[in-house]
């Protein structure tokens, strides 16, 4: 059937056939059916054109969520590919096991966590989600199943872990939990008024703390922010709150126009940095809110409005990279755009497990920006200019629009995945950055 | 004491029954025993049923579902495990009305499948029950056999019959501690409805419909609309003189 798709930047609306995928069907990929080409597409969260393919197939994977196997020893989580990140979480926080490994949207499918090969807050501690996935199953267009993981044969695990869905169609995972006493979080909440600051408490916490991200305030030319840090806490913390509610705001309709503009951003960024200076200190806090506040709003994309927004997000490597940040932070407080979301955080040294994983040794950038067309994107070519000249990278899963040279310089490795690439699959990104 | 449930779900690999299964599960402790005509696509729901909380066990049996004989044989068996907890018949497939109206085999089909099927199973299933006089049997009726519509009324008609049986039984069965529900899903997002979302209609989620019905078994509700919407919308409907009513083309 052919619908309009649009990934969570909502930046585009092109008609795709899609086809939703069984989770009892036997094995094997039904056939193209016409399509030029056919791409994965799970929960559609990354930002971009990694999970789209306008003009071709998309498989929709969010039927083939069945978990198959619960080891409750080793805390080996076998499930297929459609199975939710936040499903995982809610069902085995009580159960005394989590994901390792979480990004900031619990709403993503575990084949898409390993297409992009995404991180959280505990890089430096825990890796990215592939270092986690002890084996997975690679279904193929030419009819052949592939099974992989770090210690058989791994090259076909270190071309699919982050390989942007390109090697084929992932149709189950092993992963390995990790052992909790509970959902609950010891945090510590720190503001601080410039930069410098920022790179001292990321320095200071790395060995005291699993989880560390910071807000910064994109308008502030010296770079203000709120530094959180957390650890996995007792079963029950001494102050008790409440159980989170599900999901209880939303942006029930887009509005014409971006909620986000100037007039917004300033008095936001003002109130958010002193209510949590004015608020911070140690506490307890639910993993939902801390690892992801955002889904506390549904379709909050859409308050960018009709026109959607890009995310801007890079790693630079730690020799020159806080000059780079402070580069593209003076430069972006002096074009006017940026939003709300504008996220800091160093990452571990610890080697990424795949030939295009993003996480890399050194600071990662975050932040939104309305799309304003033609400025924006100029405001994006003088941050990849930084970017580029620091020796860093652009985030696949959060892009749009990264030239390909940029791609290819960010990832030297690229052209290794070539060979593993299933020749039946192609997305608007590969094309892009790839050529095909 | 026996805190764990044993469950008894009919036609399981339907989106809305293995749903519902999952919200069961999730709870933990629970055995679940799956009856669909297709073992091979019932084991995998199994397995997730198994993964998906602690302590669970989960079974499988395939069977044909217009088999007075082997209806009769499940429900003794299923019975001699011990008492039933609960009985989720889910069972069901929506044939192409026109398809029905060329062909007298597909009508027959329709309302074997839809209709007489899950009394067969309810009238064994609450047969078994009532030694052990507890329990909570729901049936999956439709808002189709609310009323009779020129656009599905074979379905409809079908799942009319279910709800006089789920009448029936809930009368029958008024002193006693057994509950039966008469679940009224509308048009949901399953692999059932597949053709409707191609024509563009908008579904609910099995997840929610799920949702609502296995509310509804817990506080032992006679009827619920899944979603609930559906109880005002069909209220309009059933209540539409004649004369309005035909000149609609629903």
């Amino acid at each position: 059937m052919v619908t309009r798709v649009s990934s969570w930047g909502r930046l585009s609306a092109e008609p795709h056939q899609t086809l939703a995928l069984d989770g009892t069907a036997a094995a094997g990929l039904p056939a193209l059916d016409g399509s030029p080409s056919a791409l994965p597409h799970g929960m559609g969260r990354s930002y971009g054109d990694v999970c789209l393919n306008p003009g071709g197939l998309l498989w929709m994977t969010r039927a083939m969520d069945h978990w198959l196997h619960f080891d409750t020893e080793g805390g080996l989580l076998t499930c297929q590919a459609g199975a939710l990140l936040g499903d995982i979480q809610r069902l085995m926080a009580p159960r005394g096991w989590m994901l390792p490994v979480t990004p900031g949207t619990q709403f993503v499918t575990v084949g898409g966590a390993i297409a992009n090969d995404v991180h959280g807050k505990n890089h430096h501690m825990a890796g990215s989600f592939g270092d986690h996935v002890r084996s997975l199953t690679l279904w193929r267009t030419d009819g052949s199943t592939i099974v992989c993981g770090p210690e058989h044969q791994a090259d076909w695990f270190r071309a699919t872990v982050g390989g942007l869905g390109l090697t084929g169609l992932v149709t189950q995972a092993t992963l390995q939990l990790r052992r909790v006493a509970g959902p609950w979080l010891a945090t510590e909440t720190i503001a601080f008024d410039h930069l410098a600051r920022f790179h001292e408490l990321a320095a200071d916490s790395e060995a005291g703390w699993e989880y560390t991200v910071a807000w910064i305030d994109c308008l502030d030319k010296r770079g203000r922010g709120i530094f959180m840090r957390a650890n996995h806490g007792n079963a029950t913390p001494g102050a008790p709150e409440a159980q989170p509610r599900r999901q209880r705001l939303a942006m029930p309709v887009t509005p014409p126009l971006s909620l986000v503009n100037g007039a917004s951003l300033r008095p936001f960024n003002t109130l958010y940095y002193h209510l949590h200076r004015l608020r911070g200190g140690k506490a307890n806090s639910h993993y939902l809110p801390f690892f992801y506040p955002l889904d506390g709003i549904a379709n909050w994309n859409r308050m960018y409005g009709p026109r959607g927004f890009y995310q801007y997000q890079c790693a630079v490597p730690f020799e020159n990279g806080a000059q780079a940040i402070e580069a593209m932070l003076a430069r972006i407080a002096s074009s006017g755009q940026g939003s709300f979301l504008a996220v800091l955080k160093t990452f571990g040294h610890r080697p990424s497990p795949g030939l295009l994983s993003f996480a890399r040794p050194g600071i990662t950038l975050a932040l939104d920006f309305p799309n304003k067309g033609e400025k924006t994107l100029r405001l994006f070519d003088a941050l990849d200019d930084i970017v580029g000249a620091a020796g860093g990278r652009i985030y696949p899963a959060k892009d749009a629009r990264m030239p390909a040279h940029l791609f290819q310089s960010g990832y030297p490795q690229w052209a290794q995945l070539l060979p593993y690439r299933d020749p039946g699959i192609s997305s608007a990104m590969s094309r892009r950055l790839m050529g095909s | 004491m026996n805190t764990r449930k044993r469950i008894v779900v009919i036609g399981a690999t339907s989106a809305i029954a293995h749903q519902c299964s999952r919200l069961w599960a999730e709870e933990g402790h629970c055995d679940f025993l799956l009856v669909s005509r297709d073992a091979g696509r019932a084991e995998p729901l199994a397995a997730d049923l198994r993964a998906r909380g602690a302590d669970n066990t989960a079974s499988t049996v395939a069977m044909g579902f217009d088999d007075a004989d082997a209806i009769a044989a499940l429900a003794r068996d299923a019975a001699n495990g011990g008492p039933i907890d609960i009985v989720l018949i889910a069972h069901g497939s929506l044939p192409r009305q026109q398809d029905c109206q060329d062909d007298l085999s597909a009508t027959k089909d329709a309302l074997v499948t839809n209709g007489l099927s899950p009394a067969l199973f309810a009238e064994a299933f609450i047969g078994v029950m009532q030694g052990a006089d507890r329990g909570h049997l729901c049936l999956i009726g439709s808002v189709a056999g609310d009323r009779g519509r020129k656009s599905n009324y074979v379905y409809g008609a079908a799942k009319g019959l279910v709800e006089r049986y789920a009448q029936g039984l809930q009368h029958r069965l008024a002193g006693t501690c057994i509950k039966v529900t008469l679940a009224k899903p509308g048009p949901t997002d399953t692999p059932m409805t597949a053709h409707l979302k191609q024509e563009g209609a908008k579904l609910a989620s099995a997840e929610v419909v799920a949702r609502e019905i296995v509310k509804a078994i817990a506080a032992g509700r006679p009827v619920v609309y899944a979603p609930g919407k559906w109880a005002l919308i069909m209220l309009v409907i059933r209540g539409l003189p004649r004369a309005v009513f035909h000149k609609l083309n629903i």
